[in-house]
């Protein structure tokens, strides 16, 4: 049983205007096998959210806490933090050219773990689950990321949590660009993890249609920096009618 | 015909890129060579071939008037192998000085003072799997030694010879490649020299009939070097690949300066240089030069140089350059990119547990990793990877 605890966070970004606060007080907290979906506008900082949880350079923490089972994750290294049992599956995920999938994957894991990954049974995990995300064994031949398809990215994404199980997923906006069936497939695999690691899933996006295919526990609506509204899937829908603009006229 | 640049990755500090002689500079086919010391002036700094050389360290090259070389200062060892002839030449006996025509004050004086120039031939229709390898050990930085080495492969035959430069010295060296028809040449010249070592080399290759060359040159240690590679194609069907790598920390000046002549048609050449550079004062310098003749009809070339700067105040110099005399091509590019350590990369890799040192450790491995696998001779592979990691533990600590 693990728990995310975010309080009262607050972050900046140092842009050529001036140093800028994106994240104004974010309180959050998931449990190991839930699901909580952050919906807000663009800009509402809702990526910001996730970077700035996984320890990326750019933010700028300025007060606030983040937890994970009582240990301080903003003390952590990015490294720390991911082996504490912390993923993030990032939008733009970046190319490594000369690593190859299978390179990477088992370096990964064996950081994660602490050991490297008995041969026989790791060969068969991977096998597994890029079956699963009918992903061709050839793929682990490739470079991370280098020519992947957007689908395929976000596939390679889905792969190494389903490989790494953290004890909490952030996916941000995982499904961006997806066409349906590749949606399908890496849905499958979020609840595949869900099911077999009871992992807790922030699931950050845009768009309602993935709700489709994970049911959300909550539902956060994310603007202006904090969380604006929270409820059950049934504000989803909301949304999915009303669209953002509710907020937005009482957000500035 | 196709032409293709690709400049899409970041570009750091300067970089040239021409079609056509650079401006100011003569077409590099009119350059000037000469076995004549006096028709070479010393350097200036303001000329095109040396404007970003270190001459300080290199001056003494410039005014050595006696060679120095005895076995104190550099000592040559050769390992003989079965199916490869080791000999020696005289100064202008054959195939000596046939191939190598001096184009500077440091070539002409090698060429000159140079007595006896080490021989190796690969004899005709033979095929030698192992390596011949030349150990140059240097023991002595404050004296000038020259050095020349004629490498040769007869008629159908097949080599690779490998010149392994390690220690202390201030070397001019000339290496003339002679590659005979159908023959298949490697050359792989290794500068693994000592910190405070000065290191020019002037390599000059001509391709026969249908012959292959892979010429590699990985330079890793020295003060100051500079490796000029010029392959020359004389006969239609040939081919050369000439690889490098090079990897500059603090202080460290490595220069490579490579022209690819294609003066025959149907010929094909691939050169592919990658960089990484580290600490203060780390200095790298690429130059490529592509030339296709009048009558090179069928040529295809593609030429690429890509450096890593890995920490601040590293420079890295790039400068493509490519003529084109007949559009009667198959296709010829060229691309140079300079880039930072990739933050985004790093935090990828961290994002995934792997800590800092090792995801470094995996990026530059990576952006290393398509030249290293061609290279054919496991130790030398082995002994690569082995130092680039000693490379980034120095830059890691």
């Amino acid at each position: 049983m693990s728990i995310l605890e975010i309080k009262d966070l607050h972050a900046t970004v140092e842009t050529p205007e001036g140093t800028k606060e994106i994240l104004k007080g974010v309180n959050l907290t998931i449990r190991s096998g839930e699901t909580h979906a952050i919906m807000g506008p663009n800009g509402s900082g809702k990526s910001t959210l996730a970077y700035a949880i996984a320890g990326h350079p750019k933010y700028e923490i300025t007060s606030g806490s983040v937890q994970l089972d009582g240990e301080d994750l903003l003390e952590m290294s990015v490294d720390e933090r991911a082996r504490a049992g912390l993923f993030l599956a990032m939008q733009y995920p970046v190319e490594v050219p000369g690593v190859s999938v299978s390179n990477f994957l088992r370096t990964a894991k064996t950081a994660v773990d602490g050991q490297a990954p008995a041969l026989r049974t790791w060969v068969k995990d991977v096998k597994g689950a890029m079956d699963n995300l009918r992903m061709d064994p050839a793929f682990a031949e490739r470079n991370v990321n280098e020519g992947f398809s957007g689908g395929e990215k976000k596939r390679h994404e889905i792969l190494q949590m389903e490989l790494l199980k953290p004890a909490i997923a952030i996916l941000d906006e995982t499904d961006s660009g997806l066409d349906v069936d590749a949606l399908r497939i890496v849905s499958e695999g979020v609840n595949r993890a869900k099911e077999n690691t009871e992992v807790g899933i922030m699931l950050i996006t845009h768009y309602t249609r993935i709700l489709n295919y994970i049911t959300p526990d909550f539902v956060h609506v994310f603007v202006g920096g904090r969380v604006a509204e929270e409820g059950g899937p049934e504000l989803a829908e909301r949304l999915e009618n009303e669209g953002y603009d509710r907020y937005l006229t009482t957000a500035n | 015909m196709t032409l293709t640049t690709d400049h899409s990755k970041a570009e750091l500090e300067s970089e040239g890129l021409s079609f056509g002689p650079a401006t100011g500079e003569e077409s590099r086919a009119t350059r000037h060579a000469s076995f004549d010391v006096a028709q070479h002036p010393v350097p200036t700094g303001r000329e095109e071939e040396w404007r970003f050389a270190p001459l300080r360290d290199l001056l003494p090259l410039f005014q050595a008037e006696e060679t120095t070389v005895s076995e104190e200062h550099l000592s040559y060892d050769v390992d003989e192998v079965e199916g490869v002839r080791a000999g020696q030449l005289g100064s202008g006996e054959g195939p000596r000085d046939s191939v190598l025509v001096p184009e500077d004050l440091v070539a002409a004086r090698t060429a000159e003072l140079t007595a006896n120039a080490l021989h190796l031939t690969a004899q005709r229709n033979v095929e030698v799997d192992q390596p011949t390898v030349v150990e140059i050990g240097g023991h002595d930085a404050s004296v000038v030694a020259h050095g020349a080495i004629v490498l040769e492969t007869e008629e159908s035959s097949s080599a690779t010879f490998v010149l392994n430069h390690t220690g202390s010295a201030r070397y001019a060296q000339n290496v003339e490649m002679v590659l005979g028809a159908n023959s298949r040449m490697t050359v792989i010249s290794l500068q693994d020299w000592d910190d405070d070592a000065v290191h020019v080399a002037t390599h000059v290759a001509s391709i026969g009939r249908d012959a292959t060359l892979k010429h590699i040159v990985v330079t890793l240690g020295g003060k100051a070097v500079r490796v000029n590679a010029t392959s020359r194609f004389t006969a239609p069907g040939g081919e050369v690949e000439q690889i490098g790598l090079y990897f500059a920390d603090d202080g460290q000046h490595l220069e490579h300066r490579l022209f690819v002549d294609h003066a025959a048609p149907k010929c094909t050449s691939n050169v592919t240089y990658k960089g990484a550079l580290q600490g203060k004062g780390a200095r790298s310098v690429w130059v490529g030069d592509v030339l296709i003749r009048k009558v090179a009809e069928g040529t295809e070339t593609y030429e690429v140089n890509r450096n890593l700067v890995l920490t601040e105040g590293a420079r890295a110099d790039s400068v493509p350059n490519l003529e084109i005399e007949t559009g009667e091509i198959e296709g010829a590019g060229h691309a140079a990119a300079t880039g930072r350590f990739d933050d985004e990369q790093l935090f990828y890799l961290r994002a995934r547990g792997i800590p800092e040192i090792e995801a470094r450790r995996l990026v530059v491995r990576g952006f290393f990793a398509e030249l290293i696998q061609k290279i054919d001779v496991p130790d030398i592979r082995e002994h690569l990877t082995a130092s680039i990691e000693t490379e980034l533990a120095r830059s890691m600590n």
